[in-house]
């Protein structure tokens, strides 16, 4: 099982006719590789479940392009349809297990859809439920389960006819953080042994922190901006960028001391090492003004605040040396305060 | 008082007993006929709107419209108005067999309707998983819909059921046969009150053994409930 990469070409969407019609996509051009995980967020209403919709047909797009693995969505036939969905499957957020089957038998569902044997199906079921930690309760029925658990057996389920890309749609906004936290686990594992290619819909930058490499912000239907999740958390463009990436605004309400500058991290060793080493090294005493700072996969992103002292000599001091440390941007901050 | 009722069974407990049992016999043979014609009635009803997983507006509306009819005209008076065809299509007017055909019609689009509810009260995300996996239009209903709304059938089944078995006391007002022809011929004709209350009585254990049969059944069913 390895991904298959997804292109999206001048997509667009229109519900309605009319003076009743509302545009949900416009113009909406992506190119996610084969193998990676890639994020789409936005607040509620800017298209997110549409768009990832329209990458299984669920939704017709109005026009544009989608090609999976190659192949052009839009010209398949039904039957043709019905096949291709067999390899980009898709986990809910309300899990939407049957629940009148038990967890094996959910896993053995689309294995029955494809026409495959009774016992061939429950076997690879079976391995499938091992593999997401529930081997004990395939006897269990849906409403036996917790909320983790239900997401446990639909990811099974949707891997189960060995896809090459998983579409998750809001996969973990049922859940609590900490079984997110298991959930998204799961899904980077489960990405790295088996290749397939992760589109994860979501309204959370938590989520897109945790697990993508590169991420899409929809605002408004359209693509506002995308680039690697590093880049955005460093420097994020788009006002809606600024908003998931600071939820709370980047605090500049501290007092200021003579000279103000802002450290922006780009993925080096994470904060507290360079201010403690500062202190000592250089025998400077810095201010912290203000922090917005992430530990993504062991790297610092963001931007710190730092008010120099009043001692000219000392300050130039401190620049000297953070200008000499790699990966941190410096630059001054004329008019705070 | 126990004396009474002896000499009451003795004369008329045969009569009783056969029209408890043409009853049963009229209230399966039609329930289990009107689920064979409502059951896909029902189904094309949920599968064919705007929403459904086939839409098709002139079949939605057609079928809708049909049904409405069906369910607007009185069973007193279907049956009569059926009287020529019932004889044309089995041969007599009259017992279970004249009774069966009116009550199957006119039952058919109260089902549909049971049938339909019951579909859609199915999750929407279920059936949006099963396409998203590549299910088919039949294999959705044959194994999201039908199965996920197993409960809600069986408990509908029992609403279906009763109300046939009230038609079937209507059916004994034009010779069919069964405790309602029995409440008529003896009670009301004759002026027997005891033969009356004997029907009533005979009912009222039939519909409560029907609701509590079909009732354990859907609970037993139903694994949501575990």
């Amino acid at each position: 099982m390895s991904g298959a990469n997804i292109q999206i070409q001048h997509l667009n969407k229109t519900f309605g006719t009319g003076a009743d019609q509302v545009q949900a996509l416009g113009d909406i051009n992506l190119d996610i590789r084969a193998g990676e995980i890639f994020g789409i967020i936005g607040l509620s209403g800017a298209g997110k479940s549409t768009l990832v919709r329209c990458m299984n047909l669920l939704e017709r797009p109005t026009s544009g392009r989608v090609i999976v693995d190659g192949q052009e969505m839009t010209s398949l036939s039904n039957r043709e349809l019905r096949k291709a969905r067999q390899s980009i499957t898709m986990i809910f957020q309300s899990f939407n297990l049957l629940m009148q089957r038990t967890a094996l038998e959910n896993v053995c569902f689309p294995l029955e859809l494809a026409g495959i044997g009774r016992g061939q199906a429950r076997e690879k079921a079976r391995g499938l439920l091992k593999m997401v930690g529930l081997g004990e309760r395939e006897g269990a029925y849906p409403s036996q389960l917790s909320g983790g658990q239900k997401q446990r057996v639909a990811i099974a389920r949707a891997l189960a006819t060995d896809p090459k890309v998983l579409l998750c749609d809001e996969a973990t906004s049922a859940l609590d953080p900490s079984t997110t936290q298991s959930i998204l686990e799961l899904l980077r594992e489960l990405n790295q042994t088996l290749g397939v290619t992760m589109v994860v819909i979501t309204h959370q930058m938590n989520v897109i922190e945790a697990i993508c490499h590169r991420v899409a912000i929809l605002d408004g239907g359209v693509v506002a901006e995308e680039g690697n999740v590093a880049d955005i958390f460093a420097n994020p463009r788009s006002a809606i960028g600024r908003q998931f990436v600071y939820p709370d605004g980047v605090k500049l309400d501290q007092l200021a001391a003579s000279k103000v500058i802002r450290v922006v991290f780009n993925g080096g060793s994470s904060y507290e090492p360079l201010i403690a080493s500062l202190a000592m090294d250089c025998r400077v005493k810095v201010n912290i003004l203000g922090a917005d700072t992430r530990n993504i996969d062991g790297k610092a992103f963001g931007s710190m605040l730092l008010g120099l002292p009043e001692n000219r000599q000392e300050a130039d001091k401190a620049l000297q040396y953070l200008r000499a440390q790699p990966d941190i941007t410096i630059e001054e901050v004329p008019h705070y305060a | 008082m126990l004396e009474s009722l002896a000499a009451f069974w003795g004369q008329y407990g045969s009569l009783l007993i056969e029209g408890t049992g043409d009853t049963l016999i009229m209230t399966s043979l039609s329930t289990i006929f009107a689920y064979v014609l409502g059951v896909p009635i029902g189904v094309l009803l949920v599968i064919s709107q705007p929403h459904g997983i086939r839409p098709n507006r002139g079949i939605a509306n057609v079928l809708g419209w049909i049904v409405n009819i069906g369910r607007s005209i009185p069973f007193i008076i279907l049956m009569i108005l059926l009287l020529e065809f019932t004889k044309l299509i089995m041969g007599t007017k009259l017992g279970i067999r004249g009774a069966t055909l009116p009550l199957v019609i006119s039952a058919a689009p109260f089902v549909a309707r049971m049938v339909e509810t019951s579909l859609s009260e199915v999750d929407a995300g279920v059936i949006e998983a099963a396409q998203s996996m590549g299910a088919s239009t039949w294999q959705i209903i044959q194994k999201v819909y039908l199965p996920e709304a197993k409960p809600s059938l069986i408990l509908g089944g029992s609403i279906s059921t009763i109300t046939i078995l009230a038609y079937t006391a209507m059916a004994g007002a034009i010779g069919a046969g069964g405790l309602g022809d029995l409440a008529i011929r003896y009670g009301y004709v004759r002026n027997i009150p005891s033969m009356t209350w004997a029907t009533v009585i005979l009912i009222i254990i039939l519909v409560q053994i029907i609701q509590s049969v079909f009732s354990l059944l859907a609970k037993t069913t139903d694994k949501r409930l575990r």
